[in-house]
């Protein structure tokens, strides 16, 4: 079956393909799937291809176009050209499954008492619900490596904070809205912090620098019980 | 062969053409604001345009060359001095070992670049020199540049002995007029405003807010059509978004990879240079364009540069 989407210009160097507007995991596994596909086919003058939760962009270099052609006309053509199919398998996408250790709570996790609180739920409930689940990495961005996670426990999601901390470590864990990601550098987040991670998902010295890359698996380990058996 | 710094400026940092193909994990483009004058000092010094110069931002930095150079001044008129010497911009200039470059306020535009011969020599990262400084890598450190820091430079000096000023220039006056009110083209974008007319009738002013992330506007309060959830989408440098209070944001340079909010209309790239160029509370205009109007406007401005390179590899 053929993919279905709709294309936008996005400005004068990139085209916008929207498969839908709904944070869905099986939406976003077939923008994975079709930015693979794009990607194998992709000439010289594609210069990136960035995935999001329901939609995707091509960018690409309009000077490798003539001065009297429209370049997202001509990406246009191109991509009509292309059989692009509607994933079928998840088989190559499950390939990576990163298993990531979290200390959650206290000083790690400075929000787990207040999400808890919303979810009307015991925080070692909380850790329970959250390193329960299997999350798909819908996209990287806001900042370099950060991963959003889709399919988190439902009863899990709580409003962002009503004021952004300027400083959240690196490797916290947080939850916004029905969303769940890690801060891979010490910045300004406001999301709710309920653990931390040594786990490290972005290198920049390395080639790809993200560890943790678009459309891999991610499973939380709950490290906190570790040291609670040590003591 | 570096040179020291002996004060930093307001935020001076090394950038080149940016970084390309990590959008997808969440790593902006960085790279020079105004690509048109970067590339303009590189040509003048004979270097690849897309070498990596400082980036200097409304203050200038003192600077200390151990060794002879050849630089150029692209981009904003800045004041410029070696002891009592003045300056000009636009221009290829030799230093002698040991020269001091006082740059001063920036008096027209907000960026200036200076090029040396060779190029500014930091360890690439993801194939780039520049620095991106929301992640905190490539340039130097990555960070803005601060008083003790040396920067590496290629010995590209041979013959030079005393303060030179080329006879030759570039005149920039058809990339980059800095003398009256700029007028910025636009595409449309995805999401329309209640009055379609609006971003195009008053003028618009840079908030002192703004950065290389993207420069906020302060205006005339538009609204969108149609008011519903978006998730995120990706966002280019050039997008302009309209955040719930109703002033726009252009996306600049360092311009992060997604974006949720609408997204009403994007700047073109060969206006891009003009942008970057606009001081806080500067006013200018935003003007209706066509894709057609953008990718010619693109390729003259890049015939332009290549005519500055044949002009100075003709002559030598």
């Amino acid at each position: 079956m053929s993919e279905t989407f709709a294309i936008e210009a996005l400005g004068e160097d990139a085209l916008l393909l929207r498969l839908g507007e709904t944070l869905d995991e099986d939406l976003n596994l077939r923008v994975h799937a079709l930015a693979d596909q794009i990607a194998r086919h992709a000439p010289a003058w594609v210069l990136d291809i960035v995935p999001a939760f329901a939609s995707l962009a091509i960018c690409f270099d309009p000077l490798a176009f003539a001065s009297d052609v429209d370049p997202c006309q001509a990406a246009r053509s191109w991509l009509n050209g292309l059989d692009l199919q509607q994933a079928q398998s998840r088989e190559r996408l499950d390939a990576r499954l990163h298993e990531i250790p979290v200390r959650y709570g206290g000083e790690f996790g400075p929000d787990l008492e207040a999400v808890a609180e919303h979810c009307q739920l015991e925080p070692a409930e909380v850790i329970r619900r959250h390193a329960a689940a299997i999350y798909r990495v819908g996209m990287l961005g806001f900042a370099a490596g950060f991963p959003y996670l889709l399919g988190m426990d439902a009863g899990l999601a709580t409003p962002r904070r009503a004021t952004p901390r300027t400083r959240v470590a690196a490797g916290s864990v947080g939850i916004g809205g029905v969303q769940t990601g890690i801060y891979p550098r010490e910045g300004p987040g406001g999301w709710q912090i309920i653990g931390r991670t040594a786990f490290c998902l972005f290198d920049h010295l390395r080639d790809p620098p993200a560890i943790v890359g678009p459309g891999d698996r991610v499973r939380f380990i709950d490290a906190t019980l570790d040291e609670r058996d040590a003591r | 062969m570096s040179i020291r710094v002996l004060a930093p400026g307001l935020s001076t940092s090394v950038q080149d053409a940016g970084r390309v193909g990590y959008r997808k994990l969440g790593v902006s483009q960085a790279g020079v604001m105004d690509p048109y004058s970067s590339s303009a000092a590189n040509i003048l010094l004979g270097n690849p345009e897309d070498s990596a110069v400082i980036e200097i931002t409304l203050s200038g930095p003192q600077l200390v060359f151990d060794s002879a150079a050849r630089i150029a001044l692209c981009g904003a008129s800045i004041d410029a001095r070696v002891d009592t010497h003045v300056l000009p911009c636009w221009r290829r200039i030799e230093l002698p070992a040991g020269s001091v470059l006082t740059l001063g306020p920036c008096r027209k535009g907000a960026r200036a670049y200076l090029a040396v011969a060779g190029g500014i020599r930091v360890p690439p990262v993801l194939g780039s020199a520049s620095t991106d400084l929301r992640s905190g890598f490539g340039g130097l450190h990555g960070r803005c540049l601060r008083a003790g820091d040396e920067l590496q430079l290629l010995d590209k000096t041979a013959g030079v002995r005393q303060l030179h000023v080329d006879t030759r220039w570039v005149d920039p006056a058809e990339d980059l007029d800095l003398e009256g009110v700029a007028r910025i083209r636009v595409l449309p974008g995805r999401d329309h405003l209640k009055n379609t007319d609006a971003l195009h009738e008053s003028d618009w002013q840079v908030d002192a807010a703004s950065n290389r992330q993207g420069l906020r506007l302060s205006g005339t309060r538009l609204e969108i059509a149609s008011e519903r959830e978006r998730i995120s989408e990706p966002v280019m440098p050039g997008t302009v978004q309209l955040p719930p209070d109703g002033q726009p944001i252009i996306l600049m340079a360092d311009a992060q990879t997604h974006g949720g909010y609408p997204r009403i209309a994007h700047a073109i790239r060969a206006d891009q240079p003009r942008l970057a160029q606009l001081r806080p509370g500067e006013r200018f205009r935003l003007v209706a364009c066509t894709p057609l109007e953008a990718q010619r406007a693109l390729h003259e401005q890049r015939q332009r540069l290549a005519r500055i390179r044949v002009a100075m590899e003709g002559i030598g």
